[in-house]
C-alpha cells in the first residue's frame, strides 16, 4: 500500500498534475474571496470565512475528479492494472494506496488558505475577535469533503478505462451526493420523511453541520461510511475481472 | 510440483477460451507453450498469476492454490503479461524500485543495479521507460519478472519485438534461468522452442493437443523420416519404391532426391544396401529433420 501510495504521489508532483491542482485551488479561492468585489470577505463586512468554505467545495467538485481521472482508468487502458493486480497485494490496498495520494494532494491545497484565517484575525474589530472553532470545524469538514469526493471519482475512475468518461461521471457523482440530494430535499414531492433522507443522503447537509464548529458523531460516520462505501464499490468494479 | 493445473476451464459467455487441460511442471523445466493467436495461452497464464479465477478447475503454484492463497502465489510468481504494460513516465531504475517494494522487498537497490546489469540496461538506465526502443521495454519488463527472485516465471511472449542480437542474449539469459527456476512461456517462433524448451504444450481451441519433449514431438508426427540422398549416376524415380517402407519419393535434380520413409527401423541402412545392389555410387545421405512448424500446423489445423 505504501509503494503505491508514494509511485502515486511521485507521479502528482513529478508532473504538473499536482502543482496545477494546488495552483487552481489558491488562484481561484483567493480570487473569489479577496479580489472580486461580489463574492469577497472583505465587502462582506463580516470578520468570517464562510464565503471561503461555501465556495471552496465547488472548486474541489471540478478539481477533485480531475487529478484522480486518470488512478484507473489509465492504468487499465494501458495494461499496468495487470501487473499490479498479480504482486501480492490485494485489490484493497491497491485502492487505499490511490485514495491516500490523492487525499494528500487535496490536504495540501487546503493547508495554504490558513493564512487566510490570520488575515481575517487581524481585520477582525477588535482584533482576533474571529469564531476559531468554527473555522477549525470547517477545515475538518472541508478535508471529509474533500475525502469523499476522492473516494467517489476513485470509483468513476474504476468504471471505465477512458478518462474523459471517468472524469464526466466522477463530477456527475460528486455534484448529486454534494448537491443534488440537497436539491431533491427541497422539491415540493418530497416532503416529510422523503425530505429528511435526502438532507441524510447529502454532503452538503453534513458539511453545513460540522461547519458550525460542533463535530456530531453522526457526521463524522456519515463521511467515514461514504469513504468506506465509495472504496466496497471501487473495489467490486476491479474484481469484477474476476466474473 | 511447481505448477499444478488440473482440469482448468475459462469461459467467456459461450466461448471455451481454456477447456479442461491438464498438467504439471516439475522444478527447473523450461515449458515452452505454443498454440494459434486466441488458442488459450494468455488465458491460462492469466489464470495461474491470479489475474482472473477459473471458471473451473484448479491452478496451483509451488503448492497454493490461485483462489485460495492468491498472495503466497503471487510472491512466488514472475510475471511478464502480454503487451508488456509499463508506465511510460517513470525512469527505469524507479520502476524497478516500485517494484520492489510492491513485493516487500527490503535492501532492493543492489538488486536493482544488478538486474539491470543482467538485462543489459545499463547504458539506458538514465532514461524514462517511454523513451526506451521497444527490445528495451522489453528488457525492463523482464527485469521486473525477475527482480523478487521468483521460484516460477511465466513469461507471456519474451521475446517480441528483439532483434536478432537482443534475441540471443534474452533466450541466453531464460536458458540460465531455468537451470534454478520453473519457466512457463509462451511463443510463435519455432527455433525459440527447440533452442530453450525442455518440453513444449501446444494447445489449439482451449485443449492441449501435445505434451511432449522437442525430439518426441518431431518423431510423433505423422511425417516419417526424410532423407536426402544423391547419387553419382542418375536412377530413376520407381525404383526407390521397391525398399519395402518408402512413402514417396520426390526428384530435387538428376541425381538429388527426397525420399519419405514410414517403414521401421532406419532407411539410411537400406539406402545403403540399394546403392550397393544397384551398383549406384553414394555421394550424399542425409536425414531431413521434421520440421516443428510442419508438427504445430498438423496438430493445430
Amino acid at each position: 500500500m505504501i509503494a503505491i501510495f508514494r509511485k502515486e504521489l511521485n507521479v502528482f508532483f513529478s508532473s504538473l498534475i499536482g502543482y496545477i491542482a494546488i495552483t487552481i485551488f489558491l488562484v481561484a479561492n483567493g480570487l473569489f474571496n479577496w479580489v472580486f468585489t461580489d463574492t469577497s470577505i472583505m465587502s462582506s463586512g463580516y470578520a468570517d470565512l464562510q464565503p471561503f468554505f461555501n465556495f471552496a467545495p465547488w472548486i474541489f467538485l471540478f478539481l477533485v475528479p480531475a487529478i484522480t481521472m486518470r488512478s484507473f482508468a489509465e492504468e487499465k487502458n494501458t495494461g499496468t492494472l495487470e501487473l499490479l493486480a498479480t504482486r501480492p497485494v490485494t485489490d484493497l490496498q491497491i485502492i487505499a494506496g490511490k485514495f491516500l495520494a490523492a487525499f494528500t494532494l487535496v490536504v495540501f491545497s487546503v493547508l495554504p488558505t490558513i493564512v487566510y484565517y490570520f488575515a481575517i484575525r487581524e481585520l477582525a474589530s477588535p482584533t482576533g475577535n474571529v469564531d476559531t472553532g468554527g473555522i477549525i470545524g470547517s477545515y475538518i469538514g472541508l478535508t471529509l469533503l474533500g475525502g469523499s469526493f476522492v473516494a467517489i471519482s476513485l470509483f468513476a475512475s474504476a468504471i471505465s478505462n477512458n478518462q474523459i468518461v471517468a472524469f464526466i461521471s466522477g463530477l456527475f457523482l460528486c455534484f448529486i451526493c454534494f448537491y443534488g440530494f440537497d436539491a431533491l430535499a427541497l422539491l415540493p414531492v418530497s416532503e416529510g420523511s422523503a425530505d429528511a433522507i435526502f438532507n441524510a443522503l447529502s454532503i452538503n447537509q453534513h458539511y453545513q453541520n460540522i461547519s458550525k464548529g460542533y463535530i456530531d458523531f453522526r457526521d463524522v460516520l456519515y463521511f467515514s461510511s461514504a469513504i468506506a462505501l465509495f472504496f466496497l464499490m471501487t473495489q467490486t468494479t476491479l474484481g469484477s475481472r474476476r466474473w | 510440483m511447481s505448477i499444478s493445473v488440473q482440469q482448468l476451464s475459462k469461459v467467456y459467455g459461450e466461448q471455451h477460451a481454456v477447456d479442461h487441460i491438464t498438467f504439471d511442471v516439475p522444478a527447473g523445466q523450461i515449458v515452452g507453450f505454443l498454440g494459434p493467436n486466441g488458442a488459450g495461452k494468455s488465458t491460462t497464464m492469466k489464470m495461474l498469476t491470479c489475474f482472473i479465477p477459473p471458471t473451473s478447475g484448479k491452478a496451483s503454484v509451488c503448492g497454493f492454490d490461485s483462489m485460495e492463497q492468491p498472495l503466497q502465489v503471487k510472491r512466488r510468481v514472475g510475471y511478464l503479461p502480454e503487451h508488456n504494460p509499463l508506465y511510460p513516465d517513470m525512469y527505469i531504475k524507479e520502476y524497478l524500485e516500485f517494484a520492489a517494494r510492491m513485493h516487500a522487498m527490503k535492501n532492493f537497490g543492489p538488486r536493482v543495479d544488478e538486474m539491470i546489469d543482467v538485462t543489459g540496461l545499463g547504458p539506458e538506465r538514465k532514461k524514462k521507460i517511454g523513451q526506451l526502443s521497444k527490445g528495451y521495454r522489453q528488457r525492463v519488463g523482464l527485469a521486473q519478472a525477475m527482480l523478487h527472485d521468483p521460484e516460477v516465471l511465466i513469461l507471456d511472449e519474451p521475446t517480441s519485438g528483439l532483434d536478432p542480437n537482443q534475441l540471443l542474449e534474452i533466450r541466453k539469459l531464460i536458458k540460465t534461468l531455468g537451470e534454478q527456476k520453473t519457466v512457463i512461456l509462451s511463443t510463435h517462433i519455432m527455433q525459440e522452442v527447440q533452442a530453450l524448451c525442455d518440453r513444449i504444450i501446444i494447445i489449439n481451441k482451449g485443449r492441449i493437443v501435445a505434451d511432449d519433449s522437442v525430439s518426441g514431438l518431431q518423431a510423433q508426427s505423422s511425417g516419417g523420416t526424410i532423407v536426402k540422398v544423391s547419387f553419382k549416376e542418375s536412377p530413376s524415380k520407381e525404383r526407390f519404391l521397391e525398399i519395402p517402407g518408402v512413402a514417396e519419393v520426390k526428384r530435387i535434380d538428376d541425381h538429388q532426391f527426397l525420399i519419405q520413409y514410414l517403414g521401421k527401423g532406419d532407411i539410411r541402412e537400406l539406402l545403403f544396401q540399394f546403392a550397393v545392389t544397384h551398383q549406384l555410387t553414394l555421394l550424399n545421405l542425409q536425414l531431413e529433420q521434421q520440421n516443428l512448424e510442419d508438427v504445430f500446423r498438423q496438430l493445430t489445423n
